[in-house]
């Protein structure tokens, strides 16, 4: 071991120059002054709570975890990870009962799926959106996202041997999104690889990854679900297949937050799970498939919104690229920036005012790009959007599916 | 993914770079890791007179240069310096002579980014009688709640918004004889629309504006705006990543592979490393050598380390002239053999000891549009 290894610290914080780079391009500090920015409540913070805990700043839960300030940090400080962990270990206080509602994402699909038009139609009334406001401090112009009366997990295991008579096989890592609010989602993703020659199969006992309890403070849950999670994915990967996911938060948690935050060991299969994108784009490089895309499609005017985590990953490339490949599609991608929303956060009462108005920059530039649709990896950004621009919003890989041909019944 | 050039180094030479290969239709990647070293920017690119080229580059991102010959410009402590090519709000003054009959230095509560003391002492001893002011708003009030996030960037976003009331708060500072104002560069996050509505609002006072400690307004800028310019052209730009290793057989560099994208490799049929110096970890020293971490390319340091660096922080340091050995294309070599589809530009070249080492910006400039047009050229 040299000298160096001995002087490196918990998320590279000391590494930190103060430069505040970190805070100039933090989408919180400019619409919200009672939180103090990434370097003050990351490393510079760091420095107080580990002197005394005492130190610790309430004000850390404005953050978004949005990690655009690792993103750009020119001396690879995970200031992210530094704040998320600081809210795990050093606040106290008991997560509001509020946030646990938020944060089981699992929980609540399953309690209201089996009365979904109801639980919908409940959720969208006036009534019940000022009580929520009230007694939950839910944000009363938040509408919750719908449930689907069906499962996909169920639609999937009925055509468990038609997927299997497939050549290649991939297992999918489906979350919480597809499963309870946005089957149709995952079938499209279905289609897409099922086109390409490979079959799709279920993870035994998938958990929601845990990114909503992570950033609610409940770090138990998350640990129980990443290690569900980590057990289900780890069967898959010692049967050689690779793990796909179409959201970029739940595909950003398992590579990275899970050892990062959770202090999980994923490294056994962390390259085994990607998005499913990358794996598409992939295989389609590989040069052993072929599409076929249906005649005369029309044109089609897209701007395409990079979530947060996907800039953090790396991989919004994948996506863009597919996009292109689509005939008659125009593609405008749009200049990065924060949707505002990041999960839970914005349907918190509190922070309702700050997540639109951090939006409102990419809202303005969709506006002026004036699309036919917008395109994005992210569940929450596509609320987010909807709500803040009215225009309607898709997974890449939706549109994709869309405009391949139907396959022979 | 297969790309024309892929470019390392999403800074100044990067971006550059990347424009003049884009504009010429050719499919490239940058690959940058963190923000770059235009945040610290001061505005002026030292060691560069005149470039008509890229002049005419940043002219068409939106990014407006100037200089002229036989001027000084004024530095933050108070030196004069002669001019060099400068953005756009950069003030550039006469060779000689006092810079006016009485000047107004305007600075903020809590701001300690800049500095109106030194700036009065210096003016003074060049000829020119001083006064200080301090502008309050109330929108400035509440950046105070973080008494540590009273920054450039924080206090820019606040002015760009109203630059009109500001011109006002500074005319009502005015005192009798005043005729120049010096400002703090904290104006124009997004385009220099904003410094030039302040001088307008405020002629016929000759309008100075000052640069500050980091993070550089002005640089800032310019490193959105081009990279915007470099997007719209079709560029694709990889924030966050970092450009681990290179795939080298004899001579020839035919892929790399980055942190984020693990075992996907990049291929291109031409290369340009900048990826800076010691602080953007372009350059990596250890106790007995100095190397290039992506390819392992040759560089050239004295063998004795205390020729590295002067005992005297203030003096020039040897350090900052060490950098990557390249050929007059800027192709670098691998334990002697040359890499001919790779060229090197920017600050990893190491600066130049005639310009005491603070060459960055002018150099980052030649070199990158010297290793385009070459590549161009082929």
């Amino acid at each position: 071991m040299t000298f160096q290894e001995y002087t490196s610290s918990v998320h590279n914080f000391e590494e930190c120059m103060k430069c505040t780079i970190c805070t100039a391009y933090c989408p919180v500090v400019p619409v919200n002054p009672d939180y103090p920015g990434p370097k003050q409540a990351g490393p510079d913070g760091e420095r107080l709570r580990l002197s005394d805990p005492l130190f610790f700043n309430r004000a850390l839960k404005y953050c978004l975890n949005c990690k655009r300030c690792e993103v750009v940090c020119p001396s690879g400080v995970k200031v992210g990870d530094l704040i998320q962990e600081a809210r795990l270990r050093f606040d106290n206080s008991k997560p509001k009962l509020r946030d646990r509602i938020l944060a089981s994402t699992d929980f609540m699909g399953s309690m209201a799926r089996p009365f979904a038009p109801i639980v919908n139609a409940v959720t969208g009334m006036g009534i019940a959106k000022a009580v929520m406001d009230g007694v939950l401090a839910v944000d009363k112009h938040r509408t919750f996202p719908k449930y689907s009366s069906s499962s996909f997990e169920k639609w999937l295991r009925k055509q468990e041997s038609k997927q299997g008579s497939y050549p290649r096989q991939v297992a999918y890592f489906h979350g919480c999104y597809v499963e309870y609010n946005n089957p149709q989602q995952g079938k499209d993703l279905v289609k897409v690889l099922n086109a390409l020659g490979v079959g799709v199969q279920l993870l035994e006992g998938e958990k929601c990854c845990g990114v909503a309890a992570i950033s609610n403070r409940l770090e138990k849950q998350a640990c129980k679900n990443a290690q569900a999670n980590l057990e289900a994915i780890g069967k898959a990967v010692a049967q050689g297949l690779t793990v796909v996911n179409l959201s970029s938060s739940c595909t950003f948690a398992i590579r990275d937050e899970y050892p990062s935050i959770l202090k999980l060991d994923n490294s056994a299969v962390k390259d085994s799970v990607v998005l499913a994108t990358r794996y598409i784009w992939q295989l389609l490089e590989s040069g052993t498939v072929e599409l076929r895309f249906k005649k005369d499609l029309k044109p089609l005017r897209v701007v395409y919104h990079t979530p947060c985590h996907l800039q953090k990953l790396g991989w919004s490339m994948f996506s863009k690229e597919l996009l292109k490949l689509i005939p008659n599609i125009e593609l405008i991608p749009l200049e990065q920036n924060c949707c505002g929303i990041a999960g839970t956060y914005g349907f918190k009462k509190e922070n309702y005012e700050t997540s639109m108005a951090i939006g409102e920059k990419l809202f303005e530039q969709i506006r002026k790009a004036n699309p036919d649709i917008v395109a994005t990896d992210c569940e929450t950004c596509r609320w987010q959007i909807e709500m803040g621009t009215g225009y309607p919003v898709r997974h890449p890989v939706s549109l994709f599916a869309d405009a391949l041909e139907d396959p022979l019944a | 993914m297969r790309f024309d050039t892929i470019i390392i180094g999403g800074g100044l030479a990067g971006l550059t770079a990347g424009i003049r290969l884009q504009e010429e239709g050719r499919r490239t990647a940058i690959v940058s890791s963190g923000q770059s070293a235009l945040h610290f920017f001061s505005g002026s690119f030292e060691s560069l007179k005149d470039c008509p080229e890229a002049e005419e580059l940043f002219d068409r991102a939106g990014v407006r240069l100037h200089n002229l010959p036989g001027s000084r410009r004024l530095l933050p402590g108070g030196a004069f310096r002669e001019a060099v090519l400068s953005l756009g709000d950069v003030s550039l003054l006469p060779g000689e002579g006092p810079i006016g009959k009485k000047a107004l230095i305007v600075s903020f509560n809590g701001y300690h980014d800049f500095f109106p003391e030194l700036l009065a002492g210096a003016l003074e001893k060049d000829g020119t009688p001083s006064i200080q002011g301090i502008v309050e708003m109330e929108e400035l009030a509440a950046l105070r709640k973080s008494p540590t996030e009273m920054r450039s960037v924080n206090i820019a976003r606040v002015l760009d918004k109203c630059p009109d009331k500001f011109v006002q708060k500074v005319k009502e500072l005015l005192a009798d004889g005043v005729d120049t104002v010096i400002l703090p560069q904290v104006f124009g996050l997004d385009g220099d629309e904003v410094p030039r509505a302040i001088s307008e609002g405020l002629a016929p006072l000759k309008v100075i504006f000052v640069g500050t400690l980091p993070p550089s307004v002005p640089g800032i800028r310019t490193q959105n705006m081009l990279r915007r310019r470099y997007e719209r052209l079709g560029g694709t730009f990889i924030i966050g990543d970092s450009v681990v290793s290179g795939a080298v057989h004899e001579g020839i560099v035919s892929s790399v592979a980055s942190h984020n994208l693990d075992t996907y490799r990049l291929f291109a049929d031409n290369f340009i490393l900048c990826s800076g110096s010691f602080f953007s970890k372009g350059l990596h020293s250890s106790p007995t050598a100095i190397e290039e971490p992506v390819f392992g390319l040759d560089v050239e340091f004295p063998e004795d380390r205390s020729l590295w660096y002067e005992a005297d922080f203030f003096e020039p340091q040897p350090y900052m002239g060490i950098g990557v050995k390249a050929d007059k294309d800027l192709h670098p070599s691998i334990g002697g053999e040359k890499v001919t589809n790779l060229y090197v530009a920017g600050a990893i070249l190491g600066a130049s000891k005639d310009g005491k080492y603070g060459t960055g910006a002018g150099k980052a400039i030649k070199s990158a549009l010297a290793a385009a047009n070459k590549i161009l050229s082929l």
